[in-house]
Parts: C-alpha cells; sequence; structure tokens
C-alpha cells in the first residue's frame, strides 16, 4: 500500500452524476484497503450549478477537501468545469476532459460566449491532457448517463486500478437496472487509455 | 467491516445504536439525511415535523416521557427552534435529548454562516464536535450517556464538511434501552416562575459538573509532538490542522462547551507558540484570553466562510499555494437555476414582466431573485414573505400593497407561513400571498410534509388543505392557477392586486422532478422562418431554450420537457409542437 495520498477531483453541472462517480471509485479505494474519505455538494448548487466531487485515499487521510495543486487527477464531464478547477491539478497530474458543453445561463442568454475552444487551450498548458467523446461512446453502450463510468474506466487505466477492482465497485454502487450499460460503459473507457 | 458513510448517516448510525426511539426534524441543508436515514432502521418513530420549533417540542415530550429522542435541524432552524430549547435547558431530560446543529461555513445552501456553538453558552448546554463520520457515530453515542448522566439536552455541532464528507466508519451493535420509567414531576417540568428558579439553580450546578467532566472526557485529547507549536482546534478543522502541521501538538476538543480550563492550561503549558483554530467565530479564542492565556487567533485567521489545510499552511507559514492556470477567470460562471419545466419560472416571468415587489422567501423559488428573471426584492429567513409583506404596506400605504407580493413555497407556508398570513388579516392588511405549491419540499430533496399527504415513510396520511386552510384564517378571495399558464396568472394577479383585501393565489403544479409529476406527453421545436431572434424565449431563463448566436435564432435543447412557457412568450409563433399542423394555433 502506498503512503502517499491519491486525490481525485471529479468536477461537473449539477445533475451530471459526480455523486456517483465519487461513491464508485471511494467504494474502490475502500476494497484495496485505503483510508479514504470523499467531500459532496449537496443541496442548492446541485441545482444545474457547478459541482465537485472529492475523493481522497492512502494509507492515512486527514483532510476531506483537496488542496489546489495537489490533485492527482481531475475527471471533467464538461469542458468549461475543467478549466474552472484546473489549478487543484498538480502541475505533472492528469485531466480526463469529456467533450461535451452544456451552456451555462450567461451563455445561453447570450451575455456571455461558451469558449468552445478552452479544452485545447487546457492540452496547451497541460501535457496529460485527455479529451474523449465520452457522451458518444455511453449512447452507444445505451444509456448517455453512463458518460462518466466512461471517465471512470479511463482514470481505472491512468492510475492503475485492477479492472476487476473497478467492476465490483460498479457492481456495488450502480444500481442492478442500470448496472449491465454501465460495465459495458467501463469496458470502452479502460480501452481508450490502453 | 468498515464502511464508508457520510457524516449524517453516521449520527442516524449512532443514535440508532445508541437505542433512539424517538427522531423528529424539518428538513435542512446540511442536516437533512439525519432523519431520513434514521427513518430507515426498525424501531424508531420518525417524522418531518412541520417545522423545527414543532420537531423540538415533540422532543421534549418524547424525552420526558422516557425515550432516547433525537432532534435535527440546520443552524438557522436552532433559531427556530429556541425558544422550546432554552427553557428545556432548565427542566432536563427524562429520556436522553440530542439536538443536532447543522452549521454551514461557507454558505452552501444558507442565508447565513451564524456559529451555533455560541448556543451552547447562552442556553447552557454541553456542545460536542465531531470531525469525522467515525466520531460522528461515537460521539452521538455518548451525547446520549451525557445527557441522561447530566440531566440536559446534549447539541451535537456538525458543519456541511462534517454532514457531506464520507469517511470510515466501523459500525457497533445496538443497545437495548428502556424506556425511562414516566413520572409526573411537576417542579421539574413546569416552569411556572416558582419552579424555574429552582431548576435555574440547578443549570449552573449542572455546568460546574460539566466543567469538571470537560477535564477527564475522552472527547478532548493532547496529542503532543513538537511543542514549537501547539493548536487548540476541534470538528473538521482538525482534520486541516492534522494534514497541514503533521508535527505540531493539538489539543483536539470534541466537547467545546464547557471548555476544559485545566487542561488548556496545561497544554499552553507545553508549547511555545499558542494558536486557536477554529471556523468562525472566535468561541474558544476568546475563553482562552479570558484566562489570560496569550493565543493567536482571529487576528491570524478569516471570520469568513471554510478553512482549508492550505488556507492555515497560508496563514500561519506565509507558505503560497500552487501558482495555478488562472482559467477560472477565463470562463463563465455557472450559478444554479431552475430546472426546465419548474412551474416556478412562469411565476417569476409574470412578477417581473408586472414589475412588482415582491417579498420572497426560501426554496427552489429563492433563484427566481438571480438574473435573468430577477423577480425577488427581499429574502431573509423560513417564512419571512408575508410578514415583509405586510411591513411593505403598512410602511407605505395601500398603494403600495396593490403593487407587491408575498411568494412563498407549500413546504415553507406550512413551516412559518401561517401566522404571517393571520396578521395580514387580524391587522388589516390588503397583501397578495401567492402560495407556490409544488407538492414538495424541494431543495432539500424532496421531503414530504403536511400538504403533500405523506409521511416521512410514505405512508398516506390526512392532507393539510392549503385552501380550506387559508379561509379559515379569513382570508376570502383565493384563488388556484397554474403557474404556466401565464395569462391567466397576470390577469389573476392584476385582479387581486386591485382588490382592497387580503388574497391568497395558490399556484400548484408539481414539482418536474417528482417521480409522480407526469411525464411530457409532447416535443416543440423553433420554426426558423419564424423566428426573429428577439430573444423573448430566451428571457425566461430556462436551460431547455438556448441562442444560437451565429444564425440569431433561438434553438430548443435537450432536456426540455416541452412545459409551454417559451411558447407562450414568443409573440411570433415560433415556437411549435412537433407534429402539429400550422393552423391549428397554439394549445396555451
Amino acid at each position: 500500500m502506498q503512503d502517499k495520498v491519491t486525490n481525485v477531483l471529479i468536477v461537473g453541472v449539477g445533475g451530471q452524476g459526480t455523486l456517483l462517480t465519487s461513491r464508485i471509485i471511494a467504494q474502490v479505494a475502500v476494497q484495496m484497503g485505503y483510508d479514504v474519505k470523499v467531500s459532496e455538494i449537496h443541496g442548492m448548487a446541485q441545482r444545474g450549478g457547478s459541482v465537485v466531487s472529492q475523493v481522497r485515499y492512502g494509507k492515512r487521510v486527514y483532510s476531506p477537501i483537496i488542496s489546489k495543486g495537489e490533485a492527482d487527477i481531475i475527471l471533467a464531464f464538461e469542458k468549461i468545469e475543467a478549466a474552472r478547477w484546473l489549478d487543484y491539478l498538480k502541475p505533472d497530474g492528469m485531466v480526463i476532459i469529456n467533450n461535451e458543453r452544456v451552456n451555462p445561463l450567461p451563455v445561453m442568454s447570450g451575455k456571455v460566449k461558451y469558449p468552445d475552444e478552452i479544452h485545447e487551450k487546457i492540452a496547451s498548458l497541460l501535457p496529460r491532457t485527455v479529451i474523449v467523446d465520452a457522451t458518444d461512446i455511453a449512447v452507444r453502450c445505451g444509456n448517455v448517463r453512463a458518460a462518466n463510468v466512461v471517465l471512470v474506466g479511463m482514470l481505472s487505466e491512468a492510475i492503475g486500478i485492477p479492472a476487476e477492482e473497478m467492476e465490483k465497485a460498479i457492481t456495488e454502487i450502480v444500481p442492478a437496472k442500470a448496472l449491465e450499460v454501465n460495465l459495458q460503459a467501463f469496458k470502452e473507457g479502460c480501452k481508450l487509455l490502453n | 467491516m468498515k464502511k464508508l458513510l457520510i457524516g449524517n448517516d453516521a449520527i442516524a448510525r449512532g443514535a440508532y445504536e445508541a437505542g433512539v426511539t424517538v427522531a423528529t426534524a424539518y428538513p435542512g441543508t446540511p442536516s437533512t439525511e439525519i432523519v431520513s436515514s434514521i427513518a430507515q432502521f426498525p424501531g424508531v418513530y420518525a417524522e418531518w415535523a412541520p417545522n423545527e420549533k414543532v420537531a423540538m417540542e415533540v422532543g421534549v415530550g418524547a424525552s420526558i416521557a422516557g425515550a432516547r429522542t433525537l432532534v435535527a435541524m440546520k443552524h438557522v432552524g436552532v433559531n427556530v427552534a429556541a425558544d422550546p430549547l432554552y427553557t428545556f435547558s432548565y427542566t432536563g431530560v427524562n429520556g436522553g435529548l440530542v439536538i443536532i446543529s447543522a452549521d454551514d461555513p461557507g454558505m452552501h445552501s444558507s442565508q447565513n454562516e451564524q456559529d451555533n456553538r455560541g448556543y451552547g453558552r447562552f442556553a447552557k448546554l454541553p456542545v460536542i464536535e465531531p470531525s469525522d463520520s467515525q466520531e460522528a457515530l461515537d460521539y452521538t453515542k455518548l451525547a446520549f450517556d451525557i445527557s441522561e448522566q447530566f440531566d440536559t439536552p446534549v447539541m451535537l455541532r456538525l458543519t456541511m464538511r462534517l454532514c457531506h464528507s464520507q469517511t470510515m466508519v466501523e459500525t457497533g451493535d445496538k443497545q437495548e434501552v428502556e424506556l425511562k420509567p414516566y413520572k409526573k414531576d411537576a417542579a421539574k417540568y413546569v416552569m411556572l416562575p416558582g419552579f424555574a428558579r429552582g431548576r435555574h439553580v440547578e443549570v449552573e450546578k449542572r455546568m460546574l459538573k460539566l466543567q469538571e467532566y470537560a477535564e477527564t472526557t475522552p472527547l478532548n485529547r493532547m496529542e503532543i509532538n513538537d511543542t514549537k507549536l501547539g493548536i487548540i482546534t476541534s470538528g473538521v478543522p482538525y482534520q486541516y490542522v492534522k494534514e497541514a502541521f503533521p508535527e505540531a501538538s493539538v489539543l483536539k476538543l470534541g466537547l467545546v462547551n464547557p471548555l476544559p480550563k485545566e487542561l488548556i492550561k496545561s497544554f499552553a503549558a507545553r508549547v511555545e507558540k499558542l494558536v486557536v483554530v477554529e471556523e468562525l467565530e472566535p468561541v474558544i479564542e476568546e475563553q482562552v484570553k479570558a484566562m489570560g492565556i496569550d493565543v493567536i487567533g482571529k487576528e491570524q485567521f478569516t471570520l469568513l466562510g471554510e478553512y482549508s489545510a492550505e488556507y492555515l499552511k497560508q496563514k500561519l507559514n506565509g507558505e503560497n499555494g500552487a501558482e495555478g492556470f488562472g482559467l477560472e477567470k477565463e470562463v463563465p460562471a455557472r450559478p444554479p437555476l431552475l430546472c426546465a419545466g419548474c412551474p416556478h419560472r412562469g411565476v417569476f416571468h409574470v412578477l417581473r414582466k408586472m414589475h412588482l415587489i415582491v417579498a420572497g422567501d426560501i426554496g427552489c423559488y429563492t433563484l427566481g431573485a438571480i438574473s435573468p428573471l430577477e423577480g425577488m426584492d427581499t429574502c431573509v429567513c423560513m417564512g419571512a414573505s408575508i410578514g415583509t409583506a405586510m411591513g411593505i404596506e403598512k410602511a407605505r400605504g395601500a398603494e403600495y400593497a396593490a403593487k407587491t407580493v408575498a411568494v412563498i413555497g407549500d413546504s415553507t407556508f406550512v413551516h412559518s407561513g401561517i401566522t404571517g398570513l393571520v396578521d395580514v388579516v387580524y391587522n388589516g392588511g390588503t397583501s397578495t400571498v401567492m402560495i407556490l405549491d409544488n407538492d414538495t419540499t424541494a431543495m432539500t430533496g424532496h421531503q414530504d410534509h403536511p400538504a403533500t399527504g405523506f409521511t416521512i415513510t410514505k405512508q398516506p396520511t390526512k392532507k393539510l388543505d392549503l385552501e380550506k386552510l387559508v379561509r379559515a384564517i379569513g382570508v376570502e378571495h383565493i384563488r388556484v392557477v397554474d403557474p404556466l399558464r401565464i395569462d391567466e396568472l397576470e390577469a389573476v394577479l392584476k385582479e387581486e392586486l386591485a382588490r382592497r383585501e387580503p388574497s391568497v393565489i395558490i399556484c400548484k403544479r408539481p414539482c418536474v422532478l417528482l417521480d409522480t409529476t407526469p411525464k411530457p406527453t409532447r416535443e416543440i421545436y423553433v420554426d426558423t422562418e419564424k423566428c426573429t431572434g428577439c430573444k423573448l424565449c430566451i428571457r425566461v431563463g430556462c436551460t431547455g431554450v438556448s441562442f444560437i448566436d451565429d444564425e440569431k435564432k433561438a434553438q430548443i435543447n435537450p432536456g426540455c420537457i416541452a412545459c409551454g412557457l417559451c411558447e407562450q412568450v414568443c409573440k411570433f409563433n415560433a415556437i411549435k409542437e412537433v407534429g402539429v399542423q400550422e393552423d391549428a394555433g397554439q394549445s396555451n
């Protein structure tokens, strides 16, 4: 078991399933015998706002929240959310961005332009940037809502979690009726970084 | 085996293990999951009370009757429950009673960030603060013992970060706790002045005993490491301290009222530099300073919001955090917003259009205050809208009342809006009150309430009839409208505002997120031939419709549930139902 604490930041838009994703990653860390802390946001921010879940695991974890510049990996379910939370990433950390655009209110109302090339800017700043069409892959697997688990598959490969452990965690957390699609989405995600 | 639990679930588990048989609460982030979670355990009666005062009073009765009792609420809920709480501190308990105060430093989901440790000193209660889920479970159990041992309600003070963080928990077995025998004891439980004077003596004796207990309780502990730096802390900030300064010596306080003075003195004597790390108010710091001990506190740390390990390192070591990329400044803000198809949107669209003064209230609909709806003038606390509208009328006259409305949700109206309406009727107000009845307590995650007709465990129950209730209060003009039929809503509002008598408009349509709300049976689209790019539909602020800059046209987005609001707003008949002939006209 590693002494160092691994920090995973999961960012997106309220309703995209960041909570479920953080619970899967936390579950796998529990299975592997780590001390784990997860910080979630409930309540008002969930109503379509910018949301963040934080998972920390290691031999001993104190703070439930990740400091700026400490995240080993950021899973971003939406492009501008990746940019919003990027300062939390370690300089040599990895950011996995779903190539998904969800317009926030100021964009919908035409007050501000959506910075559509923001993911490319991130890629130019950070060598370990991966951009993926997770939503398309999820749709091909049978449910658009499984996009988060595609990203979980990529994370699993990136930090070297055995696939069978992650599948066990997914089985534990995901409701039975959605399990098959999610396991398929996970496999597809794993392939992307292979 | 250990498992991950959020703090709130750990507290529910702890209360169950401690033999709690009565649990009551009004939902409020970040406390809500505690009682919805304990409702799942066998042998526990759990309820949603109409408000925190009632929850506290049910708790008082259950405790006097001999049951171990849990009462839970968010920090501002304690203000509502404060009246019974202060005097229950005098009577003391029979069965142990623990009141949860879930504070919200940083105001993630609240209107203020008051520090309820203050209640401990003011109401003379022991206050216990856990720092992770395991402690949440363990301290909850211990809190019931303390309650019975010292004959006092005990406050368990949490913060949002504890409530909603999952950490590892080892659960235990359920204790079998007998109901304590009930004995009539008027001198203890009837707080007539003559009896209350006697009880106040007991309260002061109790505080002295608790003071002694504080010195030896396992809730407080010294962790002596390097003695160059000594930190007194409690709650989640303890975790930040351990993360930021693993070498430092720490005095970790689990019992934060009353403070262990001797323990603090001996800790202070062992370290070179003494610091208090506590979020929000200098509750510990001021008491340590009053003891004549030199300590660094709020001159170094902010009174605002949440702390973090990063923040502590910055403040104590002068370490600058990671430099970062600064991209967050380049991206648009993403505030929370009403869901696509939310019935509240119709209300705020009409209110803005009519340029009314809107006394608002607490719920999802408070989001109607932000751009582009901007349909709210005030929002202070649960139930405040109606009294506020009455005050506006009494300050500026009936002319003003004709352009002022109070807007309040169904759950919030039952919580504490009813008495405001009684005041309007009794004192000759002419307010127009809109009850936004979406058949749930939406913001906190869809809890039932007396007017939904279901209990916390989804058992059918007598449904509070809002119309009849309002009529019984003496309101003679009651209108029930669909808030998404905006022409009708506007017409009704005009009529009722013009009336020099109180009226209530019940805007009735269920929350779109409820499982029982019918799914949409139609789809809509933008006819780009007819769309002029006027953006009227955009101004309703819905995620279901957006503007394509390049084409200067509106478009319907995935997630639209065809509620019809933008269709009604469009002046060019450009938003249409899929599969309906042109000449069939608008269905609304």
